[in-house]
Parts: C-alpha cells; structure tokens; sequence
C-alpha cells in the first residue's frame, strides 16, 4: 500500500512560530509595561539602598536633639525625625534592612523548600511522607506568635527573625514544587527518558528542574513582598534591632509624632507601599508570561488547522444524489464557522452543505481539522460565544433555527434534536444520580409527573439494554462503566422522543466489543423511532455499520456525499480514495518474519511462547537478525 | 550494534546452552498496591509469558483493562514485577538495579501512545534526539551528525531540530519519538499504542514507517494496541490479551483471520469492516456467535455488562 506523502512528512511550519515563544519569558516580559514600571522600581530601590552612602552623607543612627523634627531643609532633605535622626538616611539604610530581610526569608525558604519538595514530589515513599507530614506541622503553627517567641528568647535580631520566618514559609514553597513535580513525573517524557538511560539527577536537572522553576519564580516573588511586610511589622511593634534602621521602626517613630509631624509616615510608607506592590504586580507579569508558554505549548484544539490559502487544489466536491429537500429533516446550506485569532479570521467551517431525511442516518466523516464535530456543534447552537456562525439555510422541519433565539431553542434542543457526545464520562454530572439526570429534561420537555418521569426512565434505560434498571437509576456516574454510560446517554437522548439525533463520535471512546453493542443499539432505536441522524466520526467502519449516506469533509469543506453503497463501491473524490485506501482491514497480513520465506515455519516455532522452544528455529532467526542488522543505518 | 559481533554468522548460540528468542517473559506477574489498609495489592499481570525473535513483530492485542500497556512497562522496568522474568539476550533483566537497567538503555526502547505528552515541550527536537547520545557518552558534533541521520530516516526535513515539538502535527511528533527510540540502535521497541491518537491516513504512513525501519535495521518490535487491523498489519505473531492473561497466540494471518478462542473471535467479529455488504455480513456472524454463547453453559459474562468501579 503506497499513500501520497502529504503535509505530514514535509513539515510545513511556518518558522516565524519557532523563534516566537523560545525567545522567551524575558522578552515578553519586557513587552509588559506594568513589568518595566515594577523591574524600574525595585532596581532604583535597591540601587538607592546599596548606595546610601553615596547618596547621603548623614548617620542614619546619630540622633541629635537639635534636628527632633527638624522641617526639610538642605542638611536634611526630608527633615529629621522625632530623636533628630536625618529621614533620608533612614529611608536609605532602612532599605537595605527590609529588602536583605526579605530576601534572606526567601532564600531560606527556597533552600528548604525546592530541594524537599524535588525529592519528596520524585521518589515519594517514606521521605514524601514525612515531610509532608512536617510541612502541615509548621503551616498549622501561627508565625507571627512563633517569631515573637524566638525574638523574646534570643534577642532582637531582625535577621534572625527573617531567617526562622523563612523557615515558616518553606511549606508553601515545599507543597508548590512537590505538586509540580509529581504532575510532571507522570508525563511520559519523562518515562521515555528514563528509558534513554537518564540518571535520576539528570532527569530532574533536564526535564522536571526546568518545569518547577517558572512557579518557584513567581512564588518567590510574592514571598518577597510578604517578607518586607512581616518585617516591617516586627519592626514596627519595636521588636527589631535598636541600631539598625529600617523602615518599620521609622514608622514606629512616626506613629509617635502622628499628631505633631504627620508627614513622617509618608516616606517609610510610600517605600514599602511601592516596593510590595511592585513584587506583587512583578509576580503577575511572569505568571502571565509564564502562561504564554503554557498556553502555546498545549495541543491545538480539534479543528483549529489553519488552512492554507490557495496551497492546494481541491477538486469540487462530489455530490453524487439529486438534492432533493422536500422530504427533508434538516436542511443546512453554506454553513461558515470562524474564530478570530491574533494572526486575523480562522475559518474552519466554509460552506458546508448537507440534508438529512426522516429516518436517515448521515455519515459526517472526516480526519482531525475537518471540521465535522464543529458542523454538528453549530447545527446545535452550541458552539462557543467566540465562534462567528453563518448559514443560508439552516431548517428543521421547516422552520429555520438559525434566526431563533436561546429560549426557542432549548425547546428544540434535547427534545426534538438530541446529543450523544464522545466521551460519555465527562457528560454526566459526576454529583448527581444517574435517574436525576434522566428524570430532568422529561418533565420539562414533556411535563410528566416525577412519578411517570421515574417509570418512563426505566423502561429507557431497560430499553438500551441495562439488566439492572432500578440499580443504575440509583448509581451516580463513577459507579458504571464507560460503555454503560454510553448507553444511559443514548437513553437520555432519545427520551423525549427526538426527530434528529446528533451524535459525535459515540463510540470512539469505547472499546471495540462494546462499541459493536452501542452501534446495534443505535441502530435498532434508530429504525424503532424512525429518527434522523447525524454520525460523526472517524471510523469507515462505524460508516458501514449504521449509515445510509455519507459526507465527507476536509479542512472545513465537504468533498464528497454519496449513499454509503456508492460510496464504498466508487469513491470519486481523490481524498475519499486516498482514505478508504488508507484502512488497514484488507491489508495483506504479514507472514511470519518475511526475510526469509524458507525459514518462516521454523522461525514461528522458535518464536512460539518460551518453553516451546526449539534450537532448530534459533538458528534461523538469529541468522536473520544478523542479515537484518549489518544493512543497518550505523 | 552490540551483541550482534560476537558470531552468530553461522547460528551458532553464544553459549553452551540452548539459546533462546532476543526477549523473554516468563510468567510475569505485576501488581500494583491497592489504596486502603491491608487490601490485597491488585494484580494486573497473572502470569504471562511472551517471546519476541530479533526482527520480529509481537502484536499484542487487548481492550481496555487486559494489562497490554502494563506488559510493555514490565518491560521497560517501568512496572513492579511481582514474580516471574524477563530476559533480554539470555540475561534475566526484571529486577535489576538502576545501574544495570540503565546499561540497557541502548538495546529496549520505547514508542509511547501520545505523542503530545511523550516529547518534552521545552526541549527542541535536536536536544530530545541527542539527549539519549549524549549520556550514552557520544561526542556532540558525532551527536549532531547522528541526529541529522535520524530525521532523515524518519522522513522530517533536516531543519526539524531546530524547533519545539508543539510546531509538529501529531503524526510528525510521533516520527520525532521514533527517532528517539533509534537513537543508539535498539534491538527491541516497546511500540505502546503509537497510532492511536492518529488520523487514519497518517497511521498508515507511521505504521509503513515501521515496518520500512525494521526491514531496514532488523529491529524487534512489541506492538501494543486494541486494533486488531493495526496488528495484522506490523505483526508476524500476535498475542491477545484479556484480563492479565494471554488467551492466545498465533502468527497474525490466523489470529486475526481465523481465531481459535471465542473471546479473539468476538473481538474480530466487533470490529467494524469498511465495507456496507461484509460489515452486514460480519454483523450477522457476531450475533450468530452472540447467540451460541449465551445459549451455553453462559460463562462467558460480558465484562461492559458488570456493573462495578473497575474502570475508575
């Protein structure tokens, strides 16, 4: 079987995209301008505290009773506090206390925490459970009275203080690694390297360090500001050191003058206002540009390819049936559905036709960015607000839904147009009974009472071949398993007797045995009900099962529509050839170790399972492998 | 390359002993521990045993729960080995310690299911390919040669490894895994359901890649997956798998034309066919099969019909 290379083995990326994003944290960091301003700040708070001495030629210690409250003045530009002492010393020095202060917690903090929580969130076991264990300890003890104990019993020393405050905050540090880690722990990238051989450090330096350092960033960021906080809080309450100055005890001695020189609060505490709301808005902006990676590195949603302009020729599509409306269910003419995006309108839906007749089912197939789940979605009216939706015709039953308004419309959703989605699981509410959210869309589509809501449900759900119905209405949704809630679904579905039935991959998520159930299930409800339907999917198989017709699409347009015979028997679409040929089920089964046809029964023989080996065959296939390896690549 | 030096031109076995297939399991048992005090551990292995020839494909084929996945892990010393072996060229391989299992790093490799998660998307794919060199001891510019190579071999443009994997769709993120798993010339490749998450047309150009670098380098597969007609396709022998055991195997032709066990038989029969008239036929056929067995001695209970918290 020889298949068109096409754009998967040429790897058509735009290159823009590669620099884009790899450049980095710093550079779209430096595009925000909050960032700049808050980057600005703190470096000439800091410069400003490195340098008092260059700035100022005052003692931030030596008081003089003549300055006490000294107005601003050349010797002392913001004037003199209480005991005389010059303020922008103060400010100046003061920083330095706060900010080393701070910066001395999160260090300690991050030592603790980073390391424990790196082995605790990898290896897990015992280590994982002890230090948990000590970390909810020190969480549960209140800091505050903790740092006044230790202040009391070894003097007043405020970077002490700040270094057991550290040690108070590495929990949070400890709990947000640990948590990264095990979440990346269970990628498989890192399975796979293990695999390569990697050694345990090597691992979590190339593959798990990388990960955890972007919320360690942030979270040191905010931990910095919670730092000058406490400390100026101690400092405030008079407990720091008596020598040193900071800001907080300039706001003590302010708070002494309020009443005579009140201005004396504005500087130690515009210094700390700004320089904790710069650490706060700093760590926003590298969350934010952390999450642009984030965001980008995710796969691309189903359906979001952008479609190349012109790159390829498309043939027209084939619609091989005349298009006969009258006895239509559903009509939908030139349906276009688009997303705006950063690079301008994405179109993933354009000009999408197709009909379905009472007690029809329509294959809607196609690969992933096809559009087909997207063209059920907007027959629904349930694509996001986001989705710019257009139709020329959009008609059920002769009245067009594409001019309805919500309200209109749920009297036609779930009741006489019905869902079945892919993944049955997601789709029941996990906090509700089963019978609950059966019982629900009855009485307010057909208005039964609870009572012949209840009996109604059972017979459904005894009708889509649940042997235990009392039991299942009773069960919430953890309790079934995947194909029963597929089928308690389908009971949902049709419960309010519904014309069309939409269902989008039903059974893709099933295992094979079970999807041949759900499938006679469909089928035979479908032809009971005489209902319409829609099936979306991937699968030619699933086409041959259930459908009456098929329409195929590609990158948002239908390419082909044919009676599912037809279709099978002569696609005339290129791309409908391309797929059909693309099934593996009549492919040639391959013999057993096709090298060598002469050896094949042996070779079967000595590869049978272990214990029926015969020495004979042995030969064989090690002669093979020899064969087979020395045209290797290396 | 290794092993391969030391005089098998003729045949003749290493060692004195009967030599046996490249990979070996024997009665493997797997179990993992249950939540809660003092509840058995949950065994997802009931002893299997399997046997992989050099260049030789095993499919392995289950639904969901039968401990396929598991296998492959046990393998790659990625699951807890209860009891039991495996071995790889004659040497008993489960239970080795970290070191050892590293030395193996360059003869059993792995192809994941998921493309999107099995590539790291902070790395480029020149540091994902050289990666497993580069601790391997190769130098970087021999590295960077080699990594040219096995773009090339896996059919992506040379400019490849200078980009993030996200830039990829998923069928060239899983030719990026393969080349990976090339990397230092394995002799075995644990293939963990590497079509699954793709697009129809794209599995067939992945899976003719495969077998194209099997004829090519003589490299031994283990091919997991549920699809049956993904394994007749790769396979020279298939194993199936239900609920921990391996309930049959055979070389593909019969097991996946002609299965002997009723369970293989009604997994053959629910696969849909691309056809309107066979699928009409082969739907018959499995309520015909349906029919016999519940009208037996019925012990064949369907796993879906249990109503229990097994899939959690």
């Amino acid at each position: 079987m020889k298949l068109p290379d096409s754009d998967d083995t040429t790897g058509a990326v735009a290159p823009a995209v590669a620099a884009q994003g790899r450049a980095g944290i710093l550079r779209r960091l430096l595009r925000n301008p909050v960032a700049v301003t808050c980057l600005v700040l703190l470096a000439l708070i800091s410069l400003a505290s490195l340098f008092a001495p260059l700035l100022t030629s005052q003692d931030p210690a030596r008081s003089s009773l003549t300055d006490s409250l000294a107005p601003m003045s050349g010797k002392h530009p913001l004037g003199g506090d209480g005991v005389g002492r010059d303020v922008l010393a103060r400010l100046l020095y003061g920083g330095r206390t706060s900010l080393l202060g701070a910066l001395l917690a999160v260090a300690v903090a991050v030592v603790i925490g980073v390391p424990a929580g790196l082995v605790a969130g990898y290896y897990r076991k015992w280590f994982d459970a002890v230090s948990s264990w000590v970390s909810n300890l020190l969480m549960a003890v209140p800091a505050i009275i903790v740092l006044l104990v230790v202040m009391s019993a070894v003097g007043q020393n405020t970077y002490l203080a700040m270094a057991v405050f550290g040690v108070l905050m590495s929990p949070g540090v400890f709990r947000l690694i640990r948590a990264s880690v095990i979440s990346v722990r269970e990628e498989l990238y890192v399975d796979a390297a293990r695999v390569s051989g990697l050694t345990d450090a090597r691992i979590i330096r190339r593959h798990i360090l990388p990960v955890v350092q972007a919320p360690t960033i942030i979270q040191a960021a905010q931990m910095l500001g919670l730092g000058i906080v406490i400390q100026s809080g101690l400092e405030f309450l008079g407990l720091g050191s008596a020598t040193q100055a900071s800001w907080g005890s300039m706001l003590n001695d302010a708070f002494g003058n309020i009443y005579t020189k009140p201005e004396l609060m504005v500087w130690p505490g515009l210094a700390l206002a700004v320089t904790v709301a710069a650490f706060g808005l700093l760590g926003n902006a590298l969350r934010d540009a952390l999450d642009g990676t984030a965001v980008t590195g995710r796969k691309p949603s189903r359906g979001a390819t952008t479609r190349k302009p012109g790159a390829e020729k498309k043939a027209p599509p084939v619609i091989s049936e005349a298009q006969d409306t009258d006895d239509a269910l559903l009509v939908l003419e030139g349906l276009t559905v688009s997303y705006p995006t950063a690079q301008g309108e994405k179109t993933v839906v354009d000009g999408v036709c197709l009909t379905v007749r009472r007690g029809e089912v329509l294959g809607l197939v196609g690969e992933s960015g096809s559009g087909k789940s997207q063209t059920a979605f907007a027959i629904l009216g349930l694509l996001p607000r986001e989705a710019q939706v257009a139709t020329t015709r959009l008609e059920f039953d002769g009245t067009e839904l594409g001019r309805l308004g919500r309200a209109a419309m749920n009297r036609y959703r779930g009741h006489r147009i019905a869902y079945v989605p892919q993944e049955p699981m997601s789709n029941l509410d996990p906090s509700f009974r089963i019978g609950a959210q059966l019982v629900e869309p009855v009485r307010r589509h057909l208005g039964l009472s609870a009572a012949e809501a209840r009996t109604k449900t059972l017979g459904l759900l005894e009708r889509v071949g649940i042997s235990d119905p009392e039991r299942v209405f009773r069960a919430y949704p953890h309790q079934i398993s995947g194909g029963m809630a597929q089928r308690v679904l389908i009971a949902g579905a049709v419960s309010c007797e519904p014309d069309l039935l939409i269902a989008d991959e039903p059974t893709t998520a099933l295992d094979v045995t079970v999807q041949a159930e759900v499938l006679d299930l469909m089928r035979s409800l479908q032809s009971e009900r005489n209902m319409g339907v829609i099936l979306v999917t991937h699968d030619f198989g699933v086409v041959a099962d259930l459908c009456d017709r098929v329409t195929v699409m590609q990158t948002g347009a239908v390419v082909e529509s044919a009676p599912v015979d037809q279709l099978f028997a002569d696609p005339q679409h290129p791309y409908t050839r391309m797929l059909l040929a693309s099934t593996l089920e009549d492919a040639e089964p391959r013999s057993a170790l096709s090298l060598s046809r002469t050896v094949s029964a042996s070779a079967a023989g000595a590869v049978g399972i272990a214990g029926t080996t015969d020495p004979a065959g042995v030969t064989n296939s090690a002669g093979i492998t020899n064969t087979g390896r020395q045209e290797g690549p290396a | 390359m290794t092993g391969t030096s030391n005089g098998t031109m003729n045949g003749t076995p290493r060692k004195e002993r009967p030599a046996e297939p490249l990979l070996v399991a024997e009665d493997l048992v797997v179990e993992y521990p249950s939540k809660g005090w003092r509840k058995p551990p949950f065994r997802v292995l009931k002893g299997v045993s399997i046997s992989i020839g050099a260049g030789e494909t095993l499919g392995l084929v289950g639904e969901s729960g039968s401990g396929k996945t598991t296998l492959g892990r046990a393998v790659l010393g990625l699951a807890p080995i209860a009891s039991g072996t495996v071995r790889f060229d004659g040497k008993v391989i489960s239970g080795l310690g970290a070191k050892e299992r590293r030395a193996l790093s360059s003869d059993i490799q792995v192809v994941f299911q998921d493309p999107y998660t099995s590539l790291n998307p902070a790395m480029t794919v020149n540091d994902i390919l050289s990666e497993p060199l580069r601790v391997a001891g190769t130098p970087r510019a021999e590295a960077e040669k080699r990594v040219r190579d096995l773009l090339d071999h896996v059919r992506l443009p040379a400019d490849a490894g200078e980009r993030l994997p996200r830039e990829f769709s998923g069928g060239q993120r899983q030719r990026i895994a393969i080349a990976r798993a090339l990397s230092r010339d394995p002799r075995v490749i644990v293939c963990d359901e590497p079509v699954s998450a793709l697009d129809l047309s794209t599995q067939a150009r992945v899976l003719d890649l495969f077998v194209e670098i099997q004829e090519r380098t003589g490299v031994a597969y283990l091919f997991v997956t549920h699809d049956l007609s993904v394994v007749r396709h790769i396979s020279h022998r298939v194993a199936v798998m239900r609920g921990g055991e391996i309930i049959e195997t055979g070389d593909a032709a019969t097991v996946t034309t002609a299965p002997q066990h009723p369970y293989t038989q009604r997994l053959l029969l629910a696969a849909p066919v691309p056809d309107p008239q066979r699928q009409a036929e082969r739907r018959a056929e499995r309520r015909r099969l349906a029919a016999v067995l519940a009208a037996g001695t019925s012990t064949e209970v369907p796993t879906n019909a249990s109503m229990s918290g097994d899939r959690a």
